[in-house]
């Protein structure tokens, strides 16, 4: 059975942002089936100088899906002669996300700085929609933290207030 | 002894089956492999039901500002209506992402028709046309827009209410509802005109607010905060969010 499994993140990854950046996490195990397969996993996948994106569902899919979006946003970026708006990198995770909505099972949190708009955070969960938001969880694991996020965020706060936001 | 070289019989059209094969339209198999499955066969994202009812002047469309990831509460702050035009709008439940999608779609046609310069501009029912067309050929791809939607606007001194859904489903009405709305909302819309076939803005906004809280109460996908936009001869306005305040009064008496 586990060979059927495919290699997927049971994860909980999560973005928020600040004036000034974001604070990103993610836990670190990769399973297959109920074996965990990798423990010390990176699920924080740079895409661009200061563009991140959290992965969560199939391994498999998400590390395919953004290596084609740092390719094309390093091209981007040559084109432009300036780094990528964080929103074009969340809008090309969009792009391939919602095209093979049927076949990718890739939940994703793009969360970045670029100098016109900041900090910035925006999910393109399963499905392929495209959503900014102050902050974002993503995952399985996820589910667990609804109730905690919703009574304990505040917006509005600075870096090491978000740090130890996500480090809970 | 003759080898008998058994070919197998040629198949009835280029990538269909051949006789006593197993057929699977859009290639699960080795020759349509490459093609891309583009389907939405299960929405993921969704948001719930979208009211519409016509009054005196013009048309009010209103939904809840909530994205529900099956039972979960996911996205309480989302829009799911869309102000195409001065005299258009559009409230959508079904798929999100298949939502944004149409929104990029509509919004790259109304910049591609305002760079005509001629002075026109989509009325509500060109744009119902459209979309009944674009439903409906994607359902005969077995490709649906996972959407039920609600059209509604003003053009030419004329109030404009339609409905298309997933499968093509196109119909104009005084009253239009999606999802549970239908059941819950619809009777009490269609009661209200029935007794005063001419409402007010007000009456019908008040109507709505009503309806909404009904389907706040008995809908579990539903949500307490919504938007409404309203067309008039002045044009399209989208309002919101507004809360619902709940009654318990009723749970003394159980």
């Amino acid at each position: 059975e586990w060979t059927q499994e495919p290699v997927s993140t049971g994860t909980t990854i999560m973005a928020v942002e600040f004036d000034g950046g974001v604070v990103i996490g993610a836990d670190s195990r990769t399973t297959t089936g109920s074996y965990v397969a990798n423990r010390v996993t990176d699920k924080l996948t740079q895409v661009h100088d200061r563009i991140f994106c959290c992965r969560s569902g199939s391994a498999a899919d998400t590390q395919a899906v953004a290596d084609a979006v740092a390719y094309q946003l390093a091209f981007h970026s040559v084109e432009l002669e300036e780094p990528p708006r964080v929103r074009t990198a969340a809008r090309l995770f969009q792009q391939s996300c919602y095209r093979y909505r049927e076949e990718l099972s890739a939940g994703v949190i793009v969360a970045g700085w670029d100098p016109r708009r900041g900090g910035q955070v925006y999910v393109v969960p399963l499905g392929g929609l495209l959503l900014r938001q102050p902050f974002a969880v993503g995952g399985s694991g996820s589910s667990y933290l609804y109730g905690f996020l919703d009574s304990a965020f505040r917006p509005g706060m600075d870096q090491e207030q978000c740090f130890c936001f996500v480090g809970q | 002894m003759e080898l008998w070289e058994a070919r197998a019989p040629p198949p009835f059209w280029a990538e269909g089956p051949a006789p006593g094969q197993s057929y699977c339209p859009g290639g699960v198999g080795t020759a349509s492999a490459l093609r891309p499955l583009t389907r939405t066969l299960t929405p993921m994202v969704t948001g719930t039901s979208v009211l519409g009812v016509k009054f005196n002047g013009g048309v009010i469309v209103a939904a809840d500002t909530m994205g529900s990831y099956g039972s979960l509460a996911r996205f309480r702050g989302i829009s799911r209506l869309l102000k195409v035009n001065d005299s258009t709008m559009l409230g959508a439940s079904g798929d999100y992402a298949d939502f944004q999608y149409l929104k990029q779609v509509i919004d790259q046609m109304v910049i591609d028709e305002e760079l005509l310069g001629d002075g026109h501009s989509y009325s509500p029912k060109a744009i119902h046309s459209w979309l009944t067309r674009v439903m409906y050929n994607r359902r005969s791809k077995i490709n649906p827009l996972w959407n039920a939607v609600v059209i509604g606007g003003f053009y030419n001194g004329q109030s404009f209410l339609g409905y298309v859904d997933m499968l093509g489903v196109a119909y104009e009405a005084p009253t239009v509802a999606t999802g549970y709305g239908a059941y819950l909302a619809q009777p009490l819309m269609r009661e209200v005109l029935e007794k005063k076939p001419s409402l007010t803005q007000e009456e019908a906004q008040d109507l709505i607010e009503r309806c909404m809280r009904i389907l706040y109460y008995r809908d579990a996908r539903s949500f307490n905060r919504y938007e409404i936009a309203i067309a008039t001869e002045k044009g399209v306005e989208v309002q919101g969010p507004l809360t619902l305040e709940a009654n318990w009064d009723i749970a003394h008496l159980v």
